[in-house]
């Protein structure tokens, strides 16, 4: 079930992180109930005949490196399963998941240690720090773990604390510092580990509304600097079109829809998702790009010069409100398409807005 | 001929009863009781009116059939076997509990040859560490004062010493077999009953079974004794500590890839030790309440004061040993709290 939209370049590179026909069964025996799984037994059917619960259902996602990948989802989709399996703290019931395209399903014990000292990072929604250790030694867990001396991962520790903007607090107790704080140590945990890829479990879901933009901001921040892989699940659509690079929404265990988010809010792919993206703030998530018209050779006549990931927020403050004109959009200076105001207009409203030619998304 | 005799004949098992034929052995209470009444056996069939009915134990069935065995024979049969396996239980336990001994004794000789000044500043400085409190080293300190101004001391350390030993080879015993119960529930499950028992059986019940198998003037004796009952809370909590042990970090700890080991000793014990620290204080507490009942079996201390006490129905004698007993038990109480207070404040959450 894979809706992933056309010409992203990314997609055309070798994945960090793929995961192939992902099953996932709870209950007695998965193994003997898989069948009726993969066959299309329903979740409900499959829990009334067989006393089995569906978990993840055929999940294919890949995740190129240095992208941000969001599985969003509402509670009791397999968000929280889905990311746990990345790092086999659960085992599927069938299915590949392939990192550097090793399958991590053939990993021995020392392996998987290996795996998880070095190249996974995870932060956690309820932070998981640990209480009777200082911040400084928190953060510096994943070098303790590997051998460093605790003086050593302390300093490496603190380090990264100073990146999460945490300078001076090492010597605290996790239990001294507010919410925002402590997940920002789990933050520096993660980051200190030095591992390509990160799993996010609703890092950022536990924090008060303001605090959770801020450390969204942060996220965005290092990540610009550090490229890491990134997984990060939530259960707020806002949340997942700021970071996303790739969408991915769960519902009951299955893929409803994946690609690039702009994709997403422009043509969602039934009733489910269209409900999902009804309530979003359009012209805040929404880019210029993705409702301009692509041309080479935009025509005279143009009221001015626009960058194409403006959202249209900018582009209404910048016009200020007038939509009688067209606008030249550009990528780095040069014209890829024009705007007419009347299309963004139209693509705020979500029933009537999108027409068939102003779909492309490509970042 | 017992009130069951019909029964017998009904279901033809007289031949296997061996007829009515006299049983062997001697007579029992009931028996004699029977005979001096002056009534034969039969008639006290005929005159027994439907509603009491004896209940059909194994004496009132073997007054009607010998072949079946009567309620000594069953504490003979436990008799004769404990006996019959105490010879070989006595080679593996003897030399494997002989360190009990020498620790007990040698914990005893040391505290009494030590000059009292010097052990009460020793004992003032280990509650002052363990405690960091100011007060409650003060009041250890007037407690012990008092104990020696009305010549106490010497038998209160005794049993203080006692109790040192037998309390941390408690720990050092109970604390992996609760972190074994804790990683594996079918060991828990095996376990529990064990503890029930051990905690349930009446303390004198203890003795009885170690007095055979050792020998009175043995120290083991005693030290076993209170081990045995002692142990329990120090295991229970334990294992409890480190199940309640936050499943998100133990998550994170795994998710980081966190070895076994690393994951005991930095994560797991370390959380759960308020629990385990509150296990020790009751273990302390019950070893105090057995090395009292323990003086019957030659345990010396504040408890021997209490026996002669009752035996000789010194009144005064027990009391003040009871009272001193009530001191140190507070003295144990209060600093072990104290302890687990600043290791719980060192793992908050």
């Amino acid at each position: 079930m894979d809706m992933t939209e056309g010409n992203d370049p990314a997609e055309e590179s070798d994945p960090k992180v793929s995961i192939r026909n992902l099953y996932k069964i709870f209950g007695d025996d998965p193994a003997s109930v898989l069948a009726y799984a993969q066959a299309g037994m329903s979740k409900a059917e499959l829990l009334a005949e067989h006393s089995h619960v569906l978990g993840l259902r055929d999940i294919n996602v890949d995740m190129q490196a240095g992208e941000i990948t969001v599985i969003m989802g509402l509670s009791g989709s397999g968000k929280s399963t889905l990311i746990r399996h990345l790092n086999r703290l659960i085992e599927p019931t069938a299915g590949q998941i392939l990192v550097d395209g090793d399958d991590v399903m053939t990993y021995g014990p020392l392996e998987l240690r290996e795996l998880r000292q070095t190249r996974m990072s995870m932060v956690f929604q309820k932070f998981a720090l640990l209480p009777h250790r200082t911040v400084a030694e928190n953060a510096g867990m994943a070098l303790a773990i590997r051998g460093a001396s605790r003086a050593e991962a302390a300093e490496e520790g603190g380090r990264w604390l100073a990146r999460v903007g945490l300078e001076g607090y090492g010597d605290y107790l996790p239990a001294q510092l507010s919410g925002g704080m402590q997940q920002r140590v789990g933050l520096a945990r993660a980051l200190a580990s030095n591992a390509e890829i990160m799993l996010m479990d609703e890092a950022f879901s536990a924090l008060d509304p303001l605090i959770r933009t801020e450390m969204q901001n942060l996220l965005v921040e290092l990540q610009n600097e550090l490229h890491k892989t990134i997984v990060f699940i939530t259960h707020d659509l806002d949340e997942a079109l700021k970071l996303a690079d790739h969408l991915v929404i769960l519902k009951d265990g299955e893929i409803v829809q994946q690609g690039e988010p702009q994709g997403i809010v422009m043509q969602p792919a039934d009733g489910y998702v269209t409900d999902f993206v009804g309530d979003i703030n359009r012209a805040r998530v929404l880019r210029v790009r993705s409702v301009m018209t692509p041309t080479d050779a935009p025509a005279d006549g143009a009221a001015g010069e626009i960058d194409c990931d403006a959202t249209l927020e900018q582009m209404i403050a910048l016009t200020g409100g007038d939509t009688s004109q067209n606008y030249i959009v550009t990528r780095d200076g040069d014209p890829v398409g024009e705007l007419d105001m009347k299309d963004l207009v139209k693509a705020l409203a979500p029933e009537t807005g999108t027409t068939g030619t102003n779909t492309a998304a490509s970042p | 001929m017992g009130y069951y005799d019909g029964l017998f004949d009904a279901l033809g098992l007289r031949d296997w009863c061996g007829g009515g034929a006299a049983q062997d052995g001697p007579m029992t209470m009931a028996q004699l009781l029977a005979r001096s009444r002056g009534g034969g056996e039969g008639e006290a069939v005929a005159t027994t009116p439907w509603w009491q009915v004896p209940f059909p134990s194994l004496d009132t069935l073997n007054a009607s059939c010998p072949a079946i065995w009567r309620t000594r024979d069953l504490t003979a049969w436990v008799a004769d076997g404990f006996l019959a396996i105490k010879n070989t239980l006595k080679v593996v336990l003897d030399p494997l509990t002989q360190p009990l001994s020498w620790l007990l004794d040698g914990a005893i000789w040391a505290m009494l040859a030590v000059p009292w000044w010097v052990l009460v500043a020793i004992l003032l400085v280990a509650v002052g560490l363990l405690t960091r409190s100011a007060t409650l080293t003060a009041s250890v300190c007037l407690s012990l004062l008092f104990l020696a101004f009305i010549d106490h001391f010497d038998y209160a350390m005794q049993t203080l010493s006692i109790i040192f030993v037998c309390t941390t080879i408690c720990v050092v015993l109970g604390v992996p077999i609760g972190i074994a119960m804790s990683k594996r529930d079918g060991f828990q499950r095996s376990m529990v009953p064990l503890l029930d028992m051990l905690q349930t059986l009446p303390t004198f019940v203890y003795l009885i079974p170690l007095i055979f198998l050792f020998s009175v003037t043995e120290s083991k004796l005693y030290g076993i004794a209170i081990i045995l009952y002692a142990i329990v809370p120090v295991i229970r909590l334990t294992d409890l500590g480190i199940r309640l042990v936050d499943k998100d970090v133990l998550e994170a700890a795994d998710a980081f890839g966190m070895t076994p080991r690393q994951r005991l000793l930095g994560v797991e014990i370390p959380l759960a030790l308020p629990n385990i620290m509150a296990g020790i204080n009751q273990t302390i507490m019950m070893a105090l309440a057995m090395v009292v009942i323990a003086s019957l079996v030659s345990a010396p201390g504040l408890g021997v004061l209490v026996l002669r006490g009752i035996r000789n129905l010194e009144l005064g004698v027990g009391l003040i040993a009871g009272f001193s007993i009530v001191i140190l038990a507070v003295i144990l109480d209060r600093v072990s709290k104290a302890a687990v207070g600043r290791i719980s404040a060192l793992t908050p959450g």
